[in-house]
């Protein structure tokens, strides 16, 4: 499969969306999935999910220690090197500390455009933090409209509705079709889909989703069985290097992966009848949580077994960025619950990009052999 | 008796002894709980412990205990645990301190005592809702989370909503535990302690502001302990009350706690726990006396939000607002009003890799304090608890070339 479009538009985040402005669209800027996108689109935006510059840091840390994650700082690049000046307002919800800071040195050194927070509640288990989330994506919609110069109706709500869940059923499905047959899509085009999917016109991802899931669609019998050497990639990271390819040099078979912007982005369509708002929100409370919000103390490890034996998986491959708290803490239990289900995994802390050399592709291989 | 041996005598705090009598009580009467019939809480620094108080539970803090493992220079020992069960060295040391000790029983007390509950409020990180899942996993007791939205900007009306209906939640989850019914007249009770003893520990920090200053920061941090711990007890309203009276009587007889203050500093972030004594020292030798912080001045900064007459209804603005749980932009006007206060000449900023949230920010807060105020900074980076991140030789020379700068600056 060639995503040659795609290819374009990842390689260059900041000329596709200055052209989309161009053209008179509106771009927000936005970090984390738990920024509905939905209510973007439906105030006639472009949502553009900022991972960050991935080379030439020279002025963030002029505000950042060393001890603050590549995300993060790649981000803040973006901002104070002047190329988001392209983006008309940027979003920072509710995630983990990092991201609260960077709100801040955000608004306070990088100029025009409007700002927004989305003060989430942390946790996703009871009536109040559901009301109080309804309440807070209401208020959202009211300063996007505000900041944006529209009103934003419930039939546009529900087209936005309708088009986030077509680019997950297709993701899905895509998925699904990789997982039956790996040989049909590289792990460097996914992840590269992966990538565009925060970045492209949403409706040029659905006209490339839909010919790849039709190209590559014939489907036939399930083949992938459960193998030693099939791989699930889990630390469901802000942004994520390319590591599908690593894996596949180093010898295994990447089935499945959780991150965040990745599997964990189709997980949940949006229930389509009543009350939009209320539909996103539900979203956001029945995906399974990131670390840094509460949904019980079981969750993460509940889901990721589930997932790995749904997929065949023998083995996890954990990958965390550098100075990432909240997956940090998670790592050792969710490594102990999957050994009890005799699931191997291995954790690579890395920063994004990946750091040049043999280090983790030698860490890879020792680990796939130990599998044999 | 020298003349030398008779000023140091002078200086010593004298409440200091009673403080460790307290905390000691206190301690045992938390670790025999379990016979004494006390059910026991283990909360978070910033955490309500007002209702655990209003219903007979002992809080115990898990910070309060890092930082005791920190002092006693236990941190990297149980760091080194945590990071060997698979906790990366970059996660916060009271936590990995907490998470390692509780396995072992380890640190200077050998241990906490086993919770029967576990209390997190996330009002100063994320830090502490990772840590508390994971006890609440290992201890499997029941957990409570009070959910405090983060205040960029401002403090929405939902957010108090949100955060009101909690404390409801809270009070249900205690009588839950306890099994018994909440006494909201204990509770009112308990609130006005709670508040009169902020509000002396408030007046004990703020008698700094007399030249020479009668305490330091580091004496705060180590008279903090009761204001984080029996916060809503008579015990501290009568503790804060005494230490106040010394530093009255210190202040009437000019008594200063460091010799010849020349500068004064403000201290930013935690202490740094297996070093304040050195650093003490160290800024003493030059004539500095740090003598105010943004730490343990955080357990009175809601004061502002409080009512004493209805403890229960302003909870929820007074726990969400406090300062690490605010923009960068105002922690600077914070600090710089504490400048003004307390007529600092410097801020000596603690870059603390345990703790995110405190330091990611600081160069801009370093910024704005430098063009508001143009009161020079020095940044030390170090880690409350784990003396790895401690480079001794390096921070020594940056504090003498900053009080040689300071030096400079006040000749010129
Ligand atoms: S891992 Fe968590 S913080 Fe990161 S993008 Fe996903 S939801 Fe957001
Ligand atoms: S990678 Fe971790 S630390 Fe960085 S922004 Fe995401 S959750 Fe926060
Ligand atoms: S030191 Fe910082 S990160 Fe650690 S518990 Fe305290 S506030 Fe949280």
């Amino acid at each position: 499969m060639k995503f040659d479009r795609l290819k374009e538009i990842v390689e260059d985040p900041w000329g596709t969306l200055g052209e989309m402005k161009e053209r008179g669209k509106k771009v927000v800027g936005y970090a984390c999935s738990y920024v509905p996108e939905e209510l973007i689109i439906a105030a006639g935006a472009h949502p553009a999910r900022l991972t960050g510059t991935r080379e030439g840091i020279r002025l963030a840390d002029g505000h950042l220690q060393s001890y603050c994650c590549s995300l993060v700082r790649g981000i803040l690049e973006d901002g104070l090197s002047g190329r988001g000046a392209v983006l008309d307002g940027v979003v920072f919800p509710h995630t983990c500390d990092s991201i609260q800071r960077l709100s801040d040195i955000w608004r306070l050194n990088v100029k025009g455009g409007f700002h927004l927070d989305l003060v989430l509640p942390v946790k996703l288990d009871t009536d109040s933090a559901r009301d109080y989330l309804v309440d807070v994506l209401k208020r959202f919609l009211s300063d996007l409209e505000r900041a944006l110069g529209v009103e934003v109706s419930e039939a546009d709500l529900r087209a936005s509705c309708l088009l986030t869940n077509e680019i997950r059923r297709l993701l899905h499905e895509l998925y699904m079709i990789r997982w039956r047959r790996p040989e049909l899509l590289a792990g460097a085009d996914l992840h590269l889909l992966n990538r565009a999917v925060g970045i492209a016109d949403r409706n040029l991802i659905v006209e490339t989703l839909r010919e790849a899931v039709a190209d590559l669609g014939a489907d036939g019998a399930r083949e992938t069985t459960k193998g030693n050497k099939n791989i699930l990639l889990a630390g469901g990271m802000c942004s994520t290097p390319d590591i599908f390819n690593l894996v596949a040099e180093a010898g295994g078979r990447v089935v499945w992966d959780d991150f965040c912007n990745g599997g964990r982005m189709f997980l949940e369509p949006l229930r389509l009848d009543g009350d939009p708002i209320a539909a996103v929100a539900d979203r956001f409370l029945s995906r399974v949580v990131c670390p840094c919000k509460h949904r019980g103390l079981t969750d993460r490890a509940n889901h990721l077994k589930a997932l790995a034996t749904e997929r065949g998986a023998g083995a996890v491959v954990f990958v965390h960025l550098k100075y990432c708290d909240p997956h940090a803490f998670d790592f050792p239990y969710l490594k102990a619950e999957l050994e009890k289900t005799g699931i191997p995994s291995l954790l690579l802390e890395v920063e994004d990009p990946l750091p040049p050399g043999a280090q983790i592709r030698t860490r890879l291989e020792a680990f796939l052999e130990m599998l044999d | 008796m020298n003349a030398r041996t008779d000023e140091k005598e002078r200086k010593k705090i004298k409440a200091v002894k009673k403080m460790k009598e307290i905390m000691t009580f206190y301690y045992i009467d938390a670790k025999t709980a379990s016979e004494t019939g006390k059910k026991v809480a283990w909360i978070t620094s910033g955490g309500p412990v007002e209702p655990l108080i209003a219903m007979d539970v002992i809080p115990v803090y898990p910070e309060n205990h890092g930082a005791m493992i920190g002092a006693a220079k236990m941190g990297v020992e149980l760091c080194e645990k945590a990071e060997a069960m698979g906790y990366s060295g970059d996660l916060c040391s009271y936590a990995r301190s907490d998470i390692a000790c509780a396995t072992v029983n380890g640190g200077p007390i050998g241990g906490l005592p086993r919770p029967d509950m576990l209390v997190c409020c996330n009002n100063i990180c994320g830090t502490v809702l990772k840590w508390y899942e994971i006890q609440a996993r290992y201890f499997n007791c029941p957990l409570f989370i009070l959910d405090t939205p983060f205040c960029h900007t401002s403090f929405s009306a939902e957010a108090k909503r949100y955060v009101r209906r909690q404390i409801d939640e809270y009070i249900t989850f205690l009588e839950d535990v306890c099994k018994k019914p909440f006494d909201r007249d204990r509770m009112a009770e308990v609130g006005r302690l709670s508040i009169e003893g902020q509000r002396l520990w408030q007046a004990v920090l703020d008698t700094t502001i007399n030249r020479p200053a009668p305490m330091t920061a580091f004496d705060a941090f180590f008279h903090l302990a009761l204001i984080v711990t029996l916060r809503g007890t008579q015990q501290a309203v009568d503790y804060y009350r005494l230490l106040l009276d010394e530093m009255n009587e210190r202040v009437r007889e000019g008594v200063g706690a460091v010799d010849e203050e020349k500068y004064r500093l403000l201290w930013d972030n935690l202490p740094i726990w297996y070093r304040t004594k050195w650093l003490s020292d160290k800024f003493a030798a030059h004539g500095a006396c740090l003598v105010a912080d943004t730490y343990t001045s955080a357990w009175c900064s809601s004061l502002k939000y409080m009512n004493e007459d209805d403890f229960l209804e302003s909870m929820a603005e007074g726990y969400t607002r406090i300062y690490l749980n605010i923009g960068v932009d105002e922690m600077a006007r914070t600090v710089i009003a504490m400048i003004d206060k307390y007529g600092a000449d410097g801020l000596v900023m603690h870059s603390n890799r345990s703790c995110k949230p405190y330091s990611l920010g600081q160069y801009d807060i370093r910024s704005i304090v430098e063009r508001e105020r143009g009161v020079p900074t020095l940044i030390i980076e170090a880690d409350m608890c784990d003396e790895r991140n401690f480079a001794e030789a390096q921070i020594e020379g940056r504090i003498d070339a900053f009080m040689e700068m300071m030096a400079a600056k006040g000749s010129a």
